[in-house]
């Protein structure tokens, strides 16, 4: 992908007192363990390639020791990496001068810390302005540029309070700010929710997809909570011991996990959360249209095996559901085929999450309708495809139907 | 007993030799130093001089107030006029000038060492011997390359008092420097900060109140060198003391000797108090 906005090229990163001299052993696929038992050198990152597209928030997820936080500080260099190359919107960050990396830290990336970073000897609005401040920016300009920031955050009226005056969400916030302020492309989030409590962790979540809906920012984004990755990605990269496992998005890592460990790990996962209709539903066999008639709907039924059909019309918009006991009676009383036709249809859209479909599957008599955008039947969903999405392990299809 | 067989060494002579050497040859630096020391304190006592009596208790009152309570400054300018009745006011003052000049230029020189000391492992390694050697070498005996090189007088004592009170405040920038969360170092550097910025923006602030903390001390060490650098000619109430030895003269000893310990309260206490200060808006660690 030519115009991705952040490429990570085969980067290593091994610390210790020679860590050049450790990459062809890790090359020859020696393990972590071994390395560090045999050199002293701890691997950090091994031969990470990723690219990360403009505007998406790319979750790197891994357990501590995992690299992952090694990995991020990769891409502003606190971390410079051993082996390999950094592309940013085409450069290569690894080859920057001092000076140049100090621009681009000023001008293109940010960075919110697990615990903050914040300055606690300076007010929250001083905090802010600190990326404005070091680049010259005029102090009644960079006072108005924070103060658009807190009230981004929600935070109006703590301006000139300190940062331990301050809970902890309410601390990340104004980390959140700051690294806002400076109005980067890029903003890097090592950990941000991890040491705030479940419920804020939920509010905070919510909160920077709110923000990142406006901002579009390229986010990337550390965590070792594998709901809170599925949750915030678009795409997520799974890490153990310093390498990649796997990139892809949160349904398809869900479906298809590249190996044991990922499947061990997204166990515990609330798949309802993540999967979507379209990831549950069935792809129509039978579709009756309504200048079929109730002759045909009655066949495609008994060929099929099944005791209703979904109508649609010629563009293949939802009109309704037939059961095969109103069809046999439509046909005994000389009724149309939209006489008997049941509008009582629950439709829901391809995107829903199988969590908002579980109610409206319980109340429905006859099989959900998924609909995309524009109303075109693409699917239905059994009560068992609810049930059978959210385990891991394939389910024999049932032989359930409406009941 | 068996005796130590006839090896000599004669290490007393190499430093001694030294010394000389260290004379002729850096004749120009001593002057320098002489200067700058004797201007320094000169200044504070005419500065202090020039306050009058009065002026200087309700300042005390004032400071004792700011930064303990109304109580302590009150207990404070009490000390003060105390020394006063005993008729040690110009001996406190002198004291004063010497213990202040002596913190003052502590200061200006050990706060950028400690902060390169953190800075750089291999300029730690080098330091670290000598602030030992500095703090447990008796204090007697650098009083004698002191008269060497500035002869008797003041300066040669806020020489001595220096070599022994700039340790604490080295170490302890050294210490609170590298003891600066390595997150908030981080994240200052993710915004492009250059390593001056860092360090005057972020890195003092957050070390300041373990800085302070090495003021007190240092300050608190520099008053405890007032009665040995009165050997080399300090004057002030340490002289005080020296002269009731050699009288034996046990009312002048006990008021010369408590005034210092009045003076040695009201310091710890106020700067003790700037340090609190500082520490107010840190989160509990």
């Amino acid at each position: 992908m030519a115009n991705s906005k952040v490429k990570i090229d085969h980067v290593s990163k091994i610390f210790g007192s020679k860590p050049k001299s450790v990459i062809p052993q890790v090359k020859n696929g020696k393990s972590k363990a071994e390395i560090l038992e045999e050199t002293g050198h701890t691997v950090g990152v091994y031969d990470a390639s990723m690219e990360i597209e403009e505007g998406e928030i790319f979750v790197i997820m891994g357990l501590s020791g995992s690299g992952k936080s090694t990995l991020i500080r990769c891409f502003n260099l606190l971390n410079k990496p051993t082996d390999g190359s950094i592309y940013v919107d085409g450069e290569n960050i690894v080859e920057y001068n001092s000076s140049q990396l100090k621009k681009f830290r000023q001008d293109k990336i940010a960075m919110v810390f697990q615990h903050f970073g914040l300055f606690d000897h300076r007010t929250v609005l001083e905090n802010i302005e600190y990326g404005l401040e070091i680049k010259n920016v005029s102090k009644e300009k960079r006072r108005q540029i924070a103060r658009e920031n807190l009230e981004v955050v929600g935070l109006k009226g703590y301006e000139d309070k300190y940062p331990d005056e301050l809970s902890g969400g309410m601390q990340q916030r104004v980390g959140l700010a700051r690294a806002l302020a400076n109005d980067p492309d890029i903003l890097l989030m090592d950990e941000p929710f991890s040491a705030l409590d479940p419920l804020i962790r939920r509010e905070m979540q919510l909160e920077l997809l709110d923000i990142q809906e406006r901002l579009k920012k390229t986010i990337i984004f550390i965590t070792h909570d594998v709901n809170e990755a599925f949750k915030l990605g678009d795409r997520v990269a799974v890490m153990k011991d310093g390498k990649v496992v796997q990139i892809g998005t949160p349904e398809t890592i869900l479906e298809s996990p590249a190996n044991d460990y990922i499947s061990d790990f997204i166990k515990d996962i609330d798949r309802s959360k993540i999967l979507q209709a379209e990831n549950v539903m069935i792809k129509p066999n039978a579709l009756v249209s309504l200048k079929d008639g109730l002759k045909v709907a009655i066949k495609e039924m008994e060929e099929n095996g099944i005791s209703s059909v979904f109508v649609v019309d010629r563009s293949r918009n939802l009109q309704g559901i037939v059961t095969i006991d109103d069809a046999i009676e439509g046909i005994k009383e000389k009724k149309s085929l939209e006489d008997v036709l049941n509008q009582d249809v629950t439709t829901v859209g391809k995107d829903e999450y199988v969590n908002d479909i579980i109610p409206k599957a319980l109340e429905s008599k006859y099989p959900l309708a998924v609909t995309s955008g524009n109303g075109r039947l693409e699917g239905f969903i059994l009560r068992v495809h609810v049930l059978s999405g959210l385990v891991a392990e394939e389910v024999n299809e049932s032989t359930e139907y409406h009941g | 007993m068996s005796d130590f067989p006839a090896i000599q060494s004669h290490l007393g002579d190499y430093v001694s030799d030294f010394v000389d050497f260290l004379d002729n040859a850096l004749a120009g630096l001593f002057d320098f130093i002489f200067f700058i020391s004797s201007r320094t304190i000169n200044g504070i006592e005419a500065f202090l001089d020039f306050l009058p009596w009065w002026l200087f208790l309700v300042l005390i009152f004032l400071l004792g107030w700011y930064f303990k309570s109304l109580w302590s400054g009150l207990l404070y300018a009490f000390f003060i006029f105390l020394v006063g009745t005993f008729g040690l006011w110009e001996e406190m003052m002198m004291t004063i000038s010497i213990v202040l000049s002596a913190v003052i230029i502590c200061l200006v020189i050990g706060i950028p060492l400690g902060v390169w000391m953190a800075f750089s492992k291999g300029f730690s390694t080098v330091m670290r011997p000598f602030l030992d050697a500095m703090q447990t070498m008796p204090s007697f005996v650098y009083l004698i390359p002191a008269i060497f090189f500035f002869g008797l007088g003041n300066v040669s004592a806020i020489f001595a008092t220096l070599i022994y009170a700039l340790p604490p405040v080295i170490r302890l920038t050294e210490l609170a420097i590298r003891g600066v969360d390595p997150e908030v170092v981080e994240s200052a550097q993710s915004f492009g900060s250059s390593r001056w910025q860092m360090l005057t923006k972020v890195q003092l602030p957050q070390a300041l109140p373990t800085i302070m903390a090495g003021v007190n001390q240092t300050t608190m060490m520099a008053l405890a060198m007032v009665v040995i650098a009165s050997m080399v000619g300090a004057q002030g109430l340490g002289e005080q003391v020296l002269i009731s030895i050699n009288r034996i003269d046990i009312a002048l000893g006990f008021e010369a000797g408590i005034s210092i310990v009045f003076l040695a309260i009201i310091i710890d206490r106020v700067t003790g108090g700037v340090a609190d200060r500082f520490q107010k808006h840190r989160r509990a660690k």
